[in-house]
């Protein structure tokens, strides 16, 4: 029983509650029950002592049986009481705060007396909540007996609802025996003209005909008359019990089809039931073609043209699925399914896409009539349709389009549920058939796929492996990461092995304890399948000392094994492949550390290799690490010192012009360099001598001091070209450049790619760049907002009241404020819910100087538009909480 | 190619919250067995729909074998699902007469905290659409007047007689038992 009580968890939100007493007081009931008659109040007291204080809202229904209660247990004490104690379980049952957890576990046949019980009551909507639960509790048969005769009233009564919903639990709970029984009232119920009771009969029939068919066999009279009710829900029952009952006999079937096919179904779902029952004929029958008509056919055909549009789909559905279909029986399917495509209706376009698609497989010139509307639902905003579209537009277009879709289909593959991805991949598997010539790039489509899935696991591994070296051994147990690693030499692929050895071979470098085991494990790799894998291991047991006794590790050995590797790849390789063997040393130090922009043609051929072991570092690089590590690389910039802040790149130039320039601002200490990333989009110009002239009119207190020129700029191949200049140190000084971009241009013979020997000088506007105040803090996040407040202290802090004037919204309003100063926004303040009318950003960062800031802002909305905010800020240095309050003041 | 010879049936109805959370839901098909089958079940549906736009029309998809119609709403979301070769409008009649009869039984206020508060009147609803999977009625107004037909026919008299036999049969059934 208590497995039973699940099913009943099952229906409701949360979980019903079933908060019984202990057995103790199912003795009381026990003695309440001798006497049946006694001391009402004091358990009706008890009942309202039980009751919860704080008890929540109840449904309406329920909230009426109370006065009820109170009427009834004058006539009977016992039952009254007893009903009270139910109900306040039953409270529970609508509790919006439902917790799984209180969930206690009861035997469901306590409940089922308990609530049987409620059959006293005069209500009809808790009678119904009553029908509900007995229905999910499903007792045995013993229980059964103490319902059946209420039931069994309840099904005679003369209200219908009663007799309905009777009906339905009593065929639900019911066994053979029982049935006999009350089959009289059944048959009745089939014919009742309360549509209501018919159907309820009817379904109970359906249901009762898998557990006792030869007695619900002998309503078929009844059921038959049902079937020409006025009522379409009992058309709709009686039809599909009467075809259950007679599924197997053939004849008995065709010969209902034959009479209701002439036309006196009204009720669509019944439509419905007909259309398949008669295509199950036209199965049967086989194909009776040497007439050239199908029986029935015209009756499906005529279905095409009814009303409902469910019986409209019904139709040409089974048109299209009829064995050995013609092009003349199929067209005017296809042309009610072209209509559905442009339905509004979501589910109507899905259903007709879906047909079309599995018409198309088998005939797809039936289909080539709807392409026009397949392509407009390639943009159908839900994904299962235009996937649908595509595939079927495959199977349908020409040649020429193959390509086409193929790209559209590339662009949401990641974004479609495995099913459809499966649609698509048997779609691409007949096109390999239909059109052997673009089996290529049909094939290539499909390995992309899985590459692209596993290029992206593999450099998320090999990502995760160099973290784990660098950060691992500084953690207070390194050895517990050494399975982990290791376990990855056993099951990756080659890039991730290799990468794992690196890993083993940074903690045996940090952890000195650990390099005996280290050794042991190194020494395995060097018998790997892979010769990166090999070497790797061979170098690292080198570099660590050789005999792997416990020593201290080398600085050398420290700084190859942790080091940034400055040497840009791209020039290490053309050195190595320039160097002659010889006497003297291979030395990488005489590499150059610029990164020279690629010519074309060299660029092509390095594109198509396939990328190599760990990751190259080749195009310009873009995060902070690596801006750092770039700018130290040139040696004019070296002597800068730290980097502070390199910023996101600001556009110079509108999209699509001729030249596109972006700038990167890098601030140091006492300079600041910008880096113009430039690209040329004319095939046929070759640029030399690129440089960006800076005027710093507008920026007083900066001086240039160099600036670096780009050699060349082929088409299509960025390169930087740099400006530094100097301003005064540790401040947060702001100014406006404005820039020309001079070059030499050369033409470029576009069959050849050889570039004219004489150039010309030309120049080019640039838009205007600005060193801000928000340029000077670091975006840096602190973990709780709350104490870092409280430790900074009240020292240095400023507080200030400004007003924003009209803003779009608020959360538009807190954007502008939070990319204003740079910083960091902390436990999710920056997202304001919507409709709020005030709200509270907290921020983070660090001024340049390296003085830790935080601010706390507070909007709110001051009138319909206007936002007003506080400004609170507190550093390490007054001077800073007033530059932040300038930055916004000033903003 | 599928034969569907058989009824239309409706597999479940779902109604979840905007965090995928149960308000009510009815199973009608065995394929989810266990609390937690269904549970996830319910997980899954939620986060393979939860993007998409389905407010103004219903809107349909295809996982893992299974057509779900669903509709959302305030916080609330309906869900029907059925087997992927049945009839797609078909389902869709079901998903709208079970939002139109919510709409109804909640006097246009449909959203999660008015439909538990009425969960009573849900769980009933939810068993006049559908009958162990056998679509039961799909006109919306109807159904929610099968719901709170509960005052028709109210001053019809209850024989008392008969219940009190009835508990008597019940009494002496739980006794003998108890005396077992």
């Amino acid at each position: 029983m208590i497995a039973k009580l699940g099913n009943l968890c099952g229906l409701n939100a949360g979980f019903f509650v079933f908060r019984r007493n202990s057995e103790e007081e199912e003795e009381e009931e026990e003695e309440e029950e001798s006497r049946c008659s006694s001391s009402t109040t004091r358990r009706q007291g008890k009942y309202l002592e039980d009751s919860p204080p704080s008890a929540p809202p109840m449904a309406q229904p329920l909230v009426k049986k109370d006065d009820d209660h109170d009427d009834e247990a004058e006539y009977s004490p016992f039952m009254g009481i007893e009903k009270g104690s139910v109900l306040q379980e039953a409270r529970v049952f609508n509790d919006p705060q439902l917790d799984a957890r209180r969930c206690s576990q009861v035997e469901a046949t306590e409940v089922f007396f308990a609530v049987t019980k409620l059959f006293q009551s005069r209500d009809l909507g808790l009678r119904r909540m009553v029908y509900l639960i007995i229905k999910e509790l499903s007792p045995s048969s013993d229980e059964v007996i103490i319902v059946t005769s209420s039931l069994m009233k309840d099904m005679n009564s003369k209200t219908d609802m009663y007799r309905a919903n009777a009906i339905r639990v009593l065929c639900r709970i019911t066994d053979g025996t029982l049935l006999t029984q009350i089959e009289r009232y059944l048959k009745q119920a089939i014919v009742d003209k309360n549509p209501v009771v018919a159907s309820a009969a009817l379904v109970s029939g359906i249901h009762l005909l898998q557990t006792n068919p030869e007695i619900v066999k002998r309503w078929s009279n009844e059921v038959q008359e049902a079937v020409q009710s006025r009522s379409p829900l009992v058309q709709f029952h009686a039809l599909a019990l009467l075809h259950q009952i007679r599924q197997n006999d053939r004849l008995a079937v065709s010969k209902l089809v034959t009479s209701l096919t002439r036309g006196s179904v009204r009720s669509p779902l019944a439509q419905c039931l007909l259309i398949r029952y008669t295509s199950q004929v036209i199965r049967e029958s086989g194909n009776n073609t040497q007439s050239g008509d199908r029986p029935f056919y015209d009756f499906l055909e005529s279905c095409l043209r009814h009303k409902s549009e469910m019986v409209i789909f019904e139709a040409a559905r089974e048109i299209t699925e009829l064995n050995g279909v013609t092009s003349r029986e199929l067209t005017p399917a296809i042309t009610v399914l072209q209509l559905f495509l442009s339905s509004s209706k979501p589910v109507l376009r899905f259903a007709a896409v879906r047909t079309l698609n599995k018409v198309a497989m088998k005939h797809p010139m039936a289909v080539t009539n709807c392409n026009i509307d397949m392509e407009s639902l390639i943009s159908d905003q839900n994904r299962s349709i235009a996937t649908l579209a595509i595939t079927t537009l495959l199977k349908t277009g020409n040649e020429s389009s193959v390509d086409r879709l193929m790209k559209q289909i590339t662009n949401f593959m990641s974004d479609i549920a495995d099913e459809f991805k499966i649609v698509v991949v048997e779609a691409i598997r007949s096109l390999c058939l239909k059109f052997p010539l673009k089996y290529r790039s049909l094939m290539n489509f499909l390995s992309n796929i899985l590459r692209e899935e596993d290029c992206e696991f593999t450099y998320l591994s090999t990502q995760i492996l160099h973290f784990l070296g660098v950060e691992g051994p500084k953690t207070s147990d390194p050895s517990k990461y050494i399975r982990y690693i290791y376990n990855r030499v056993h099951l990756e692929n080659a890039t991730v092995r290799a990468s794992a050895v690196s890993t083993l071979a940074k903690f045996g470098a940090a952890v000195d304890e650990l390099k005996p085991r280290i050794f042991v494990l190194l020494r395995r790799c060097v018998f790997d399948s892979d010769d990166e894998v090999r070497d790797r291991a061979t170098l690292y047991q080198n570099t660590l000392g050789g005999d792997g006794s416990v020593v201290e590790t080398d600085k050398d050995v420290k700084d190859f094994l942790f080091g940034s590797f400055d040497v840009p790849l791209v020039n290490l390789e053309t050195s190595l492949k320039n160097y002659e063997p010889s006497e003297e040393p291979f030395d990488i130090n005489a590499v150059p550390r610029e990164v020279k922009s690629v010519p074309l043609a060299d660029k092509k051929a390095a594109t198509k290799k396939p990328t190599g072991l760990g990751v190259s570092s080749n195009g310009p690089p873009s995060t902070a690490d690596s801006y750092e590590r770039m700018l130290l690389s040139i040696p004019e910039f070296a002597k800068f010192g730290k980097l502070f802040k390199s910023s996101a790149p600001v556009e110079l130039t509108e999209a699509e012009t001729e030249y596109a320039v972006n700038v990167v601002k890098h601030i140091f200490d006492k300079h600041v360099v910008f880096q113009y990333n430039c690209t040329n989009t004319i095939p046929e110009q070759l640029l030399e001598d690129v440089i960006v002239i800076v005027d710093a009119s507008e920026a007083e207190e900066f001086s240039e001091v160099l600036s670096k020129p780009l050699r060349s700029l082929p088409y299509d191949s960025p390169g930087q070209t740099f400006v530094a200049f100097e301003k005064p140190e540790g401040l947060a000084t702001v100014g406006k450049f404005s820039n020309i971009l001079k070059f030499i241009v050369k033409e470029v013979d576009p069959s050849t790619g050889e570039a004219e020997e004489d150039g010309v000088e030309d120049e080019y506007q640039l838009e205007d760049l600005e060193v801000v105040a928000g340029d000077y803090i670091l975006k840096v996040g602190v973990s709780n907002f709350r104490n870092a407040w409280e430790t900074m202290g009240a020292d240095c802090e400023r507080v200030d009241e400004y007003g924003l004037g009209p803003r779009e919204s608020l959360a538009e309003a807190v954007n502008t404020v939070i990319n204003l100063l740079g910083m960091q926004p902390c436990e999710g303040t920056e997202v304001v819910p919507p409709n709020s009318r005030s709200h509270t950003c907290l921020l983070s960062g660090v001024y340049i100087g390296n003085v830790k800031v935080l601010v706390r802002l507070s909007f709110g909305l001051d009138g319909p538009k206007d936002v007003a905010m506080k400004l609170a800020v507190r550093s390490e240095d007054e001077s800073v909480s007033d530059a932040i309050h300038e930055i916004v003041a000033s903003g | 190619m599928a034969h569907h010879v058989s009824c239309p049936a409706i597999k479940n109805i779902l109604l979840l919250d905007s965090e995928g959370k149960r308000v009510a839901v009815k199973y009608f098909s065995d394929e989810w067995q266990t609390n937690s089958a269904k549970l996830s079940f319910e997980k899954f549906v939620f986060s393979k729909t939860v993007k998409t736009n389905a407010r103004t029309e219903a809107e349909i998809t295809l996982l893992e074998n299974n057509i779900i119609i669903y509709k959302f709403v305030q916080d609330l979301h309906f869900f029907v699902t059925g087997s992927d070769d049945e009839n797609e409008i078909i389902l869709s009649s079901v998903l709208q007469g079970f939002f139109d009869a919510v709409t109804l039984l909640l006097r246009n206020n449909v959203d999660k905290r008015e439909a538990l508060e009425n969960l009573d009147l849900i769980l009933l609803c939810l068993d006049e659409i559908v009958d162990g999977g056998m679509i039961l009625e799909t006109n919306g107004p109807l159904i929610a007047e099968k719901v709170t037909s509960h005052n028709m026919d109210s001053d019809s008299p209850l024989s008392e007689q008969t219940l009190t036999q009835a508990w008597a049969t019940a009494r002496e059934h739980l006794t003998r038992t108890l005396l077992k």
